[in-house]
């Protein structure tokens, strides 16, 4: 059996770094606590390997089917007899997995950061933070509770918040981090009310029994889910379209996408974490946490995250082609690759050899973490280097940044899915999984991975080839004493990485992890793989052509293709669409009227009867003058009314 | 233990701090009251739980009762439910801030402090009282001192404000007063006495006039929607201290009013109107989100979006079950702990700034970390973040509310969830405005906390992060006691 201390000490000893660094940083440890952190974190990493050891190969398996275990469980929060929020741990599978990822990349990324950040103001602030989101990300891939998961899914939000906004007096950064909380909190929105929905037909928030109750038909829970409808759609399919809203909004999935490439405000190293292998993933993982319900009893809920993936997928692809920004084709390419991820999940079913989409799925998030935190690991060291973002202040870095040149050729051939690195084994599921239940999809993420492979490599080819550097142009003294790659510490991250992701798809993940915790035997299809490969190595033969010599190609293909281009540079104008919204809309139409209501009307209305009050007393006060002349004038009036009054009745 | 303790020692150090000759003496035997309040607090919490625990399960707990007016049938009655109890460790929080925040108050200092203290008694004897005539004498206590508070030691606007304040709780009081008589009337047996008069069971047709006027009196107190506008201009031309007491206390009078008194012994009334308590609650929490959007000031900013907060302990009132009312009282408790915070550090940059329009402010974070997190953290805990309390007591107001499974609530309640987007908006775009950015010219020299600042600022985030991160003890605390209303309501006609 597990052991609960161990599994619980992997996210609390980074919450302990974060409480210990954040409240004592500042004044005693100024510069060890880079160190601290990692080694808290080594610890972490060290216990994630050891759970998933014993969990794989010791104690998770019985009968052939891995369990779903929960060996620590405590009421957080009592709401009824049955409905309560748990704080637990759950150890499945993907979990597991999430573990060892989480840990593995946030390792790299304290050690990374101890060169690159190095001599920062507030070092410490910033090990805190990582401290802080690696915490809130562990709790939220081992939550047994979806109330649980919603704690720590905000708790990774405002990590996330915290970091894109480090470098807090710009205002590009403060408007990024700002954008990225509010985005993602309106899709919150959406996973809440889904919970209420879910948990109200299930009668519980546990996700095993939740799970249990609404994939059999005959509970009460699955009855009245299926049967209540809104807008002829039942209970449940909204309840899991809106939690998927959710996912959808921390996944950066179109439309909700918006803020992920502002988020690349933040310093790299958290770009790499963040942005790119953890807490984007964090929809997939909640799409894969509740997929048993999805796949058996909401089959049109699933199809919608197909399709949004698929959509995803291809526009940020197209739009990755165009920027100049290289932490921005990161980003876009992360989108991109995390809509794979998203229609691999959608075109899965439920057990056996149709659910092989889910096990792609999984396997695709753990090679996509070990490429893409490589690629940011290495545009960091590059950004480092040239103190610029820009594709047209850099070219030719090959010859001074070599251990940067051969780890991010790595990732880009990873990515593109050429064979045998991580991404090909992983993409070529995916592609197999869809061309089995979905054609349109199969055919779209076809012409994804082609886009993927050209503007991977034109990033890679306007990087480290293309014009002569900078420092040749200016004869070699730009940086008077210029720091190379950075040393050791940043350079043995981008090299254990490239391990990864060199020789991650060797691994059989479909012994490991499947929609129904049995073994799932992968078969390898030469005939298959052509047409993907085929097409990556085009895109890369045309990067090639168009950006490894400084020629005027890439000027005239954008001409050509004029209108296209200009759209997907300007990112089909989705954010402009959004600031007219949230601009014209929400803020002039709602916001100004109700604060000038407040001002005038309901308050005109209080201010009114206060001032009609006075009005009226005004008016009448000077009956009560204190003059004694005047009330003798008024008691004569009146004695001389009342005897004309009697004088008229009697007569 | 004997509940006088709770308005003897405020009344004893209100009267120690008029014989006290010079303001260092006010403000360190204020302290001293406030910490013995404090303490005394924590002892009833402890003592209560220590009762609940070897099984005493009476509604009320440390009940004592003195004749005080034999012919008209008043009594001093005391008594506390776990309701009780957290109101009363929220206003022991809440003083103790209050006092530490006003170190530096200089004129009429001891009359300034005299008022807090005398204001904090009001408080605690209404949340004990349990006969209707002494907690309504109590009510006024708590208002009277405010007038003076804000026309004296306010700025801005502050004759228009303090007049208007006292002029609406006033009314507001009128219309408790008129509401208490109708029910004082109601049975044979004339009688103020709020155990009885629950176990009596009140007539339906006064319940369906004197409920209206209890709730919408008693709304006054707590913003409900149209008759919040005090709120605004009350909090933002009091004193620092003053706004602590007001939002933190005063606005939780109401509150406590509406569950006690109003929902308690009318639950016929309760349900007949619960639509319309929905309906405006609804209003007041997505219209003051809104409108709090539009603010330039700080002080206004709070004020509004405590309209916003104050509505969902109505909608969790209105929504009558037993999770719901639980989480109406943890949002009492958590926004009164919050927006004091809110306030205090408001106060504190105003005292460097000498502003409080956002748009004046910038990178306040550089000059001042100690304000600026905490700014933050009050912030983060405004916007309903996990780890602090104001998440757990929205959630329970959903997570309560979605229990009706009628259109008519499932809407309100969708609509009240959005709020937290709009909630996100403005507390992001004050916080990132006035901590973060550029720091602005002439602000080169500003100064961090002092320790007093510190001090208050921490025992609130203490009292938070209590809530925060493990609310089973304050949900143990009040869920009995809402249980109580909820058997009164499941009572057929």
């Amino acid at each position: 059996m597990p052991n609960a201390t161990y599994i619980a000490l992997i996210p609390l000893l980074p919450l302990a770094g974060f409480l210990m660094l954040g409240i004592f940083g500042r004044k005693y440890f100024k510069n060890t606590s880079g160190v601290i952190g990692a080694a808290l974190l080594l610890i972490s990493t060290v216990l994630a390997l050891y759970t998933a050891y014993g969990y794989f190969f010791e104690y998770g398996k019985v009968d052939g089917v891995y369990q779903k275990l929960v060996p620590l469980k405590y009421t957080w929060l009592q709401f009824s007899e049955n409905v309560s929020i748990d704080m637990g741990i759950i150890i499945d599978p993907v979990s597991v997995m999430m573990l060892v990822v989480v840990t593995f990349v946030s390792l790299m990324v304290h050690i990374y950061s101890l060169g690159y950040m190095k001599g920062d103001e507030r070092f410490p602030t910033y090990y805190a933070f990582l401290g802080l989101f690696t915490f809130s990300m562990l709790g939220l891939v081992v939550s047994s509770n979806i109330f649980q998961i919603y704690i720590f899914w905000e708790l990774v939000g405002v990590s996330s918040f915290l970091l894109i906004g480090y470098y807090y007096d710009k205002p590009s950064a403060v408007a990024a981090c700002k954008k990225a909380f509010i985005v993602t909190r309106f899709a919150d929105v959406g996973f809440l009310i889904g919970i209420l929905i879910l948990a109200f037909h299930s009668g519980t928030l546990d996700f095993n029994t939740l799970i249990t109750t609404l994939t059999s038909p005959e509970t009460e829970g699955y009855k009245s889910a299926a049967a209540a409808s809104f807008m002829g759609v039942s209970a449940l399919t909204w309840g899991l379209a809106l939690v998927f809203v959710g996912g959808a909004g921390k996944s950066a999935m179109f439309p909700l996408h918006i803020w992920l490439p502002d988020a690349m405000e933040g310093p790299t190293p958290v770009s790499a974490l963040i942005h790119a292998a953890t807490m984007v993933v964090a929809g997939v993982f909640l799409v894969a946490r509740l997929f048993p319900v999805f796949a058996i009893s909401s089959p049109n809920a699933l199809t919608m995250v197909g399709y949004v993936g698929a959509i995803s997928a291809l526009i940020a692809a197209i739009i990755a082609c165009t920027q100049t920004d290289i932490k921005r084709v990161l980003a876009y390419s992360t989108m991109s690759q995390i809509g794979y991820m998203m229609f691999a999940l959608g075109v899965s079913k439920y057990g056996g050899e149709e659910g092989l989409g889910y096990t792609a799925s999984m396997f695709h998030l753990f090679t996509h973490a070990m490429f893409k935190a490589l690629l940011f690991l290495g545009a960091g060291a590059v950004i480092h280097y040239i103190h610029s973002n820009e594709m047209k202040d850099m070219g030719g870095l090959r010859k001074y940044l070599p251990v940067t040149h051969i780890t991010f050729l790595i990732a880009c051939l990873a990515i593109a899915g050429v064979p045998p690195f991580a991404g090909f084994f992983s993409k070529e599921e995916i592609l197999l999984a869809a061309y089995e239940h979905n054609t349109a999809i199969y055919w779209i993420a076809l012409i994804t991975s082609g886009l993927t492979a050209f503007y991977m490599f034109r990033l890679y080819f306007n990087i480290f080839w293309n014009a002569p550097s900078p420092l040749e142009r200016a004869g070699g003294e730009v940086h008077g004493e210029h720091h190379g790659e950075g040393g050791f510490v940043m350079m043995m991250p981008l090299v254990l990485l490239a391990v990864g992701a060199a020789g991650a798809g060797f691994i059989p993940f479909g012994h490991f992890i499947s929609s129904d915790g049995k073994q799932l035997n992968t078969e390898f299809h030469l005939q298959f793989s052509i047409a993907p490969v085929a097409l990556g190595l085009a895109g890369i033969f045309i990067a090639m052509w168009m950006y490894k010599k400084q020629n005027n190609r890439p000027d005239k293909i954008a001409a050509s293709l004029s209108s296209l281009y200009k759209a997907a540079y300007h990112k089909f104008y989705i954010d402009e669409i959004y600031t007219f919204i949230t601009q014209k809309i929400i803020f002039n139409l709602i916001g100004r009227p109700a604060a000038w209501f407040d001002k005038n009307v309901v308050d005109g209305m209080i201010n009114a009867t206060g001032n009609g009050t006075k009005d009226i007393s005004e008016s009448i006060k000077g009956l009560q003058s204190g003059k004694v002349q005047s009330y003798a004038i008024y008691f004569l009036a009146g004695v001389i009314g009342l005897a004309l009054l009697f004088i008229y009745w009697w007569t | 233990m004997n509940l006088s303790l709770l308005i003897l020692i405020p009344l004893l150090t209100a009267a120690a701090v008029l014989l006290m000759r010079n303001a260092a003496q006010v403000r360190w035997v204020s302290l001293l009251g406030a910490s013995a309040q404090l303490v005394l607090a924590f002892v009833l919490l402890f003592l209560f739980n220590q009762q609940r625990a070897a099984g005493n399960t009476a509604q009320m707990l440390f009940e004592t009762q003195y004749n005080w007016f034999p012919s008209w049938n008043i009594s001093f009655h005391l008594g506390v439910d776990g309701i009780s109890v957290a109101m009363i460790l929220l206003t022991a929080f809440v003083v103790i801030a209050g006092v530490l925040v006003s170190w530096n108050v200089t004129k009429m200092t001891k009359e300034f402090y005299f008022l807090l203290i005398l204001l904090s008694m009001g408080a605690y004897g209404f949340f004990i009282s349990l006969d209707l005539f002494i907690l309504f004498f109590f009510l006024e206590i708590a208002v009277i001192p405010k007038y003076l508070l804000i026309g004296i030691w306010g700025s801005g606007k502050k004759e228009y404000a303090a007049n208007k304040l006292a002029l609406m709780l006033m009314g507001g009081s009128a219309l408790v007063l008129v509401g208490l008589l109708g029910i004082y009337f109601s049975g044979k047996e004339h009688s103020f006495d709020l155990m009885k008069l629950a176990a009596l069971n009140i007539p339906l047709q006064i319940q369906m006039i004197c409920f209206p006027l209890l709730f919408a009196g008693f709304g006054v107190f707590t913003a409900l929607f149209p008759l919040h506008t005090w709120v605004p201009d009350g909090h933002s031309s009091a004193p620092t201290a003053g706004s602590m007491f007001l939002a933190g206390i005063s606005m939780k009078l109401g509150g406590y009013g509406c569950l006690r008194v109003a929902t308690f012994l009318m639950p016929e009334g309760a349900k007949e109107y619960a639509n319309i308590i929905i309906i405006l609650s609804v209003i007041a929490i997505l219209y003051g989100a809104f409108a709090t959007m539009m603010q330039k000031d700080l002080k206004y900013i709070n004020a509004y979006s405590s309209v916003s907060h104050c509505g969902f302990v109505l909608l969790g009132i209105g929504m009558l079950t037993k999770t719901s009312m639980t989480g109406a009282v943890m949002q009492m408790v958590s926004h009164g702990l919050m927006t004091a915070l809110f306030f205090a550090v408001i106060g504190m940059i105003y005292e460097r700034t000498h502003t409080r329009q956002v748009s004046e402010m910038g990178g306040l974070l550089k000059r001042m970390p100690f304000i600026g997190t905490v700014l933050f953290i009050v912030g983060l805990c405004s916007l309903g973040l996990p780890g602090l309390s104001g998440f757990v007591a929205e959630m329970t107001v959903f997570m309560g509310s979605w229990q009706h499974p009628d259109t008519f609530r499932r809407i309100a309640t969708i609509l009240a969830c959005l709020s937290i987007v709009v909630t996100a908006v403005y507390i992001l775009r004050a916080i990132t405005k006035t901590a973060m950015g550029p720091l602005k010219e002439g602000f080169e020299l500003l100064t961090d906390a002092t320790w007093n600042e510190k001090l208050a600022a921490l025992i609130l985030i203490a009292g938070i992060i209590a809530i925060g991160i493990a609310p089973f003890w304050l949900n143990d605390l009040i869920a009995p006691g809402a249980e109580v209303i909820m058997q009164k309501l499941a009572i057929p006609k």
